[in-house]
């Protein structure tokens, strides 16, 4: 059982950072109908997030019987740093509109085979969600990979922050595929997706969309890991204090 | 022979085709396919909804609104279910629904064959703009002002419309 709770919030920490940085261009897109795709993607993601918080909250629930049962606010609002277990990639500060676009694409192109397999996990909520999820995920891969071929293939002033912009993120793409041991644990248990067998459709779709945009797959190097077990970098507390603020200042407070 | 939990089934069916899409408000929740059942108890409903898309901030306000709708009805319990699978497709939207919208000026969703290929940069589906019939129209973007729709304008007439994208 605390197998299931720690890979649900996994899932569920991935999506929500992501949903939450994804937000940090609310109004200020370099277009307005851009400004609303990414919003978009946004909202789907929080949407994602729920589904898997209200699954872990049930079950811990179910686990460890309290006055005061976890809900799905509960896990986003009222946990610190060292209990998220987001990859780091996705709590890194959003650069330009083009590294969003490469961190969204990257992410993205990681989900899709991952929905794709999990559809099919003994787990019957986690499948649902799956499911539902790789409907719209489906959307967020082509538009970014759009997007990065558009910059990438663009001026030179695109294509050269496109450059730096996947030099300052490759180096955060390897812990993907870096199982932790609760993923391990998953895919034992028979309900989780064994993240090192996605690693090669990812590189090929990667690698397919980077060299349309006329961009270079970097070459294999160190790779950071850690946000799976809870060691960030300092950027999470930050997009923690924002997004944790109002429950934290007035416990319980709703609209 | 219809039982009383036939009649009051029917009612409850009824009723909730009076509760309407608080974003799409010409749509009610049934027209948009996503009440998937209805049980009646006594006077106890049990009613199951599925999401359009998993961050629909409709969702809540819909819930709600079924809550007030079988209340201020008579029925004593209602119980509102949220299903994910299997996951809700623009297929499950009524042909008077997707005529609602059209005449709202919102271009109804195509038949789901055509969707969510992950070929790039292609307008994958022909739509047909609401104001003027045309279907020379382009896409502007693929997501709209809600989740469920993308942004289009009418080559002929040049009006901006919204699609309510298949999904
Ligand atoms: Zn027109």
């Amino acid at each position: 059982m605390q197998t299931l709770i720690n890979y649900t919030l996994y899932l569920a920490d991935n999506a929500l950072i992501l949903a939450q940085r994804n937000a940090e261009w609310c109004g200020h897109g370099p277009i307005l109908e851009q400004d609303i795709a990414l919003t978009n993607i946004s909202l789907d993601l929080l949407g994602q997030s729920r589904s898997f918080y209200q699954y872990a909250a049930q079950l811990i629930n179910a686990e460890h019987p309290s006055a005061m049962p976890a809900t799905e606010d509960s896990l986003a609002y009222l946990r610190d740093v060292f209990a998220f277990r987001n990859i780091l990639m996705n709590e890194l500060p959003n650069g330009d509109w083009g590294q969003t676009v490469l961190r969204q694409f990257f992410f993205s192109a990681y989900q899709f085979p991952l929905f794709e397999r999990m559809k099919h996990s003994s787990d019957a909520t986690l499948a649902a969600i799956a499911e539902k999820s790789l409907k719209e995920v489906t959307y967020h891969l082509r538009w970014s990979s759009e997007w990065v071929i558009r910059l990438g293939d663009g001026t030179e002033e695109s294509h050269s922050r496109m450059e730096k912009a996947l030099d300052e993120l490759w180096t955060y793409t390897g812990e993907i595929f870096e199982p932790a041991p609760y993923e391990k644990a998953a895919v034992e248990a028979g309900f989780g997706v064994d993240a090192t067998s996605l690693k090669d459709a990812w590189m090929e779709r990667v690698s397919n969309i980077l060299q349309e945009a006329t961009l270079t797959v970097p070459a294999p190097r160190w790779m950071q890991t850690g946000g799976k077990e809870g060691k960030h970098s300092e950027h999470l507390g930050f997009v923690l204090a924002e997004m944790q603020f109002l429950q934290r200042a007035y416990p319980n407070a709703t609209w | 022979m219809s039982s009383v939990t036939d009649i009051s089934t029917r009612q409850v069916w009824d009723l909730l085709e009076e509760v309407t899409d608080p974003e799409v408000p010409v749509l009610s929740i049934l027209d948009l396919g996503i009440v998937r059942d209805v049980k009646v108890e006594n006077t106890t409903v049990n009613v199951v909804i599925t999401p359009t898309y998993s961050g629909c901030p409709a969702m809540d306000v819909i819930s709600m609104s079924i809550r007030m709708q079988l209340l201020s009805h008579g029925f004593k319990e209602v119980n509102i279910t949220q299903v994910l699978s299997p996951a809700w497709t623009t297929d499950w939207m009524t042909e008077a629904g997707k005529e609602k919208l059209r005449a709202y000026g919102i271009a109804p969703p195509n038949p789901t064959q055509q969707v969510c290929k992950m070929e790039l940069f292609v307008d994958d589906e022909a739509v047909q703009c609401p104001h003027c019939n045309s279907w020379n129209t382009r896409r502007i973007s693929e997501f709209g002002s809600t989740a469920c729709k993308s942004l289009f304008q009418c080559n002929d007439c040049y009006e901006p419309f919204d699609y309510f994208k298949c999904h």
